[in-house]
């Protein structure tokens, strides 16, 4: 292929589109309709994945100070605590705070009435980075030198870690089966297209034409309904997620469970991945499509 | 130049279409290729185009052997041959100019050449008014000089004509004929296969008769000797 050629299979790809309206229009609407249903499965993957990541981080570590230390001293483990690996936060809970929580968590409760403060502990509530690692942590936190005891919810954290997996595997899952169904179709699409063109493919290659002039136009105008129709799934995604967030938070209820970060948090992320999705399904596409058609 | 030379072709499903053909086509010749349906004609054109490789024996098409032709290859000889078919081949939604232009495009050439070749090449087969055309306003055989027009811009070394004429009704039949003839006079190798007995009459050429895969005459005096003998 000469290089006085590239403005002509570049225009030749343009006009393609055009020539072959109704074929271009169907792809572009493939192409929308996939790209629609894999964006808005990775939203909400994305988001019930840091729905759970934020409940996870509800499940907290106790971690009671040696009775023995004084005040400076047990605020101190605090810097020590923070140090060990995994842990998000440690926020100290004075024995007075403690016993605050206690009588107000058991409003009516004579159960805490006498009782004094100087009886209990100092005590860290911690939280952790990834629960998955909650063994391991708890024993670093013995370890730390001013800590008496530890308490956790084993069992909430082990739940937690299990829904976690289930939900990413599950969405890498049901997004790869979209995706290649995706492909499938789109893949056909192209194929029926060039089915359309054979003729005109068979000549070219009759009066001398090489796999890369042939070629050149197709991946064009696959580029660029890829690229339109990216762009267009890509609006529409935005239009419609904007549209969940306003309906979830007009419930006040669901607003409590179910909080979806803006979709502004998701753009860069979801460009790339449209733009990239709109390239790889158009240019490979109408390249491997075409190949079938080039055995003349 | 084309050259067979003990030429086979045997196809996937068992059928012998070509047993043995030996040929030699010449710079500048005219030559008739005739013979019955399922004779091996088509075979022949199948593996002057590149379309399909010989089972065995060689293939010589002017320098390219291909019979061991690399897949790369196989465009560059194919712009040494102009083909027309019975059929035109025509691309619909292209006019008449961009027709021929597009078959110079496909080499490279630059506008200003395709801006200068194609008006001349349209001339030469009597199109010139009709270049805005698309190939469906166009009458058939106006239609198999645009498919001449397209093998002829690239000036190649032989045009292959598979039933130019099976198309058209007499009158036209004659005038592609003397078109292709002209061509001839200008220097192009001309291979044109056909049924039509009374045109190959009309124009006394060299006559290779090809039946069941086999070259059964080659003569130089317009008839079907196999026929006659």
């Amino acid at each position: 292929m000469k290089i006085n050629n590239i403005g002509y299979l570049i225009k030749e790809g343009i006009r393609g589109i055009f020539l072959h309206g109704f074929m271009s229009f169907a792809a572009v609407c493939v192409t929308i309709a996939c790209l629609l249903i894999v964006g808005s499965f990775s939203c909400l993957a994305y988001n019930f994945n840091i729905i759970v990541e934020d409940l996870n981080k509800t499940n907290e570590v106790m971690v009671y100070v040696d009775e023995t230390l004084s005040d400076a001293q047990a605020r101190s483990v605090g810097t020590r605590l923070n140090q060990v690996e995994n842990i998000y936060n440690a926020q100290f809970v004075s024995r007075e705070e403690a016993l605050e929580n206690f009588i107000a968590d058991h409003e009516g409760d004579d159960a805490f009435v006498g009782v004094d403060a100087k009886d209990l502990r100092h005590r860290y509530v911690v939280t952790l980075e990834d629960n998955e690692l909650i063994h391991q942590t708890v024993e670093r936190i013995k370890k730390v030198e001013g800590v008496a005891d530890v308490k956790a919810n084993f069992e909430l954290a082990e739940g937690f870690s299990a829904l976690q997996n289930v939900l990413h595997v599950a969405s890498i899952v049901v997004i790869a089966v979209l995706l290649m169904v995706s492909l499938l179709i789109i893949s056909n699409t192209v194929k029926l297209a060039m089915y359309d063109r054979r003729d005109e493919i068979a000549i070219m290659k009759m009066v001398g034409a090489t796999n890369g002039f042939i070629r050149l136009p197709f991946v064009v105008e696959g580029f660029t309904l890829g690229m339109v129709g990216a762009a267009i799934s890509f609006g529409l995604m935005w239009l419609l997620y904007d549209w969940v967030v306003v309906q979830l938070d007009s419930v006040s209820t669901l607003k409590l469970l179910l909080s979806f970060v803006p979709f502004t948090e998701l753009l860069v992320p979801m460009v790339v991945t449209f733009a990239a999705a709109g390239l790889f399904v158009g240019v490979i596409g109408s390249w491997t499509s075409i190949r079938k058609f080039m055995d003349v | 130049m084309i050259e067979f030379t003990n030429v086979t072709k045997s196809y996937s499903v068992g059928t012998k279409a070509l047993k043995g053909v030996s040929m030699q086509i010449e710079d500048g010749e005219f030559a008739f290729l005739v013979g019955p349906s399922g004779s091996g004609k088509s075979t022949i054109i199948k593996l002057i185009t590149g379309e399909l490789k010989p089972t065995s024996g060689t293939v010589h098409v002017n320098g390219y052997s291909l019979e061991r032709i690399r897949k790369r290859e196989i465009p560059y000889m194919r712009r040494t041959v102009g083909v027309v078919f019975q059929d035109f081949r025509l691309i619909e939604n292209k006019t008449v100019y961009d027709n021929v232009a597009f078959a110079m495009r496909v080499i490279g050439a630059r506008e200003r050449e395709i801006r200068d070749r194609v008006p001349y090449v349209l001339e030469l087969v009597g199109l010139e008014t009709k270049s805005r055309r698309h190939p469906g306003e166009l009458s058939g055989g106006e239609q198999q000089r645009l498919a001449i027009a397209r093998a002829l811009v690239n000036n190649p070394s032989t045009i292959i004509a598979d039933e130019p004429t099976g198309n058209l009704d007499p009158a036209r039949s004659l005038e592609i004929m003397s078109l292709l003839q002209e061509i001839n006079n200008l220097g192009t190798t001309m291979l044109v296969v056909t049924h039509e007995r009374d045109l190959v009459e009309r124009f006394p050429k060299r006559v290779i008769v090809i039946d069941n895969g086999l070259v059964v005459s080659d003569g130089m005096d317009g008839y079907y000797h196999y026929e006659d003998q």
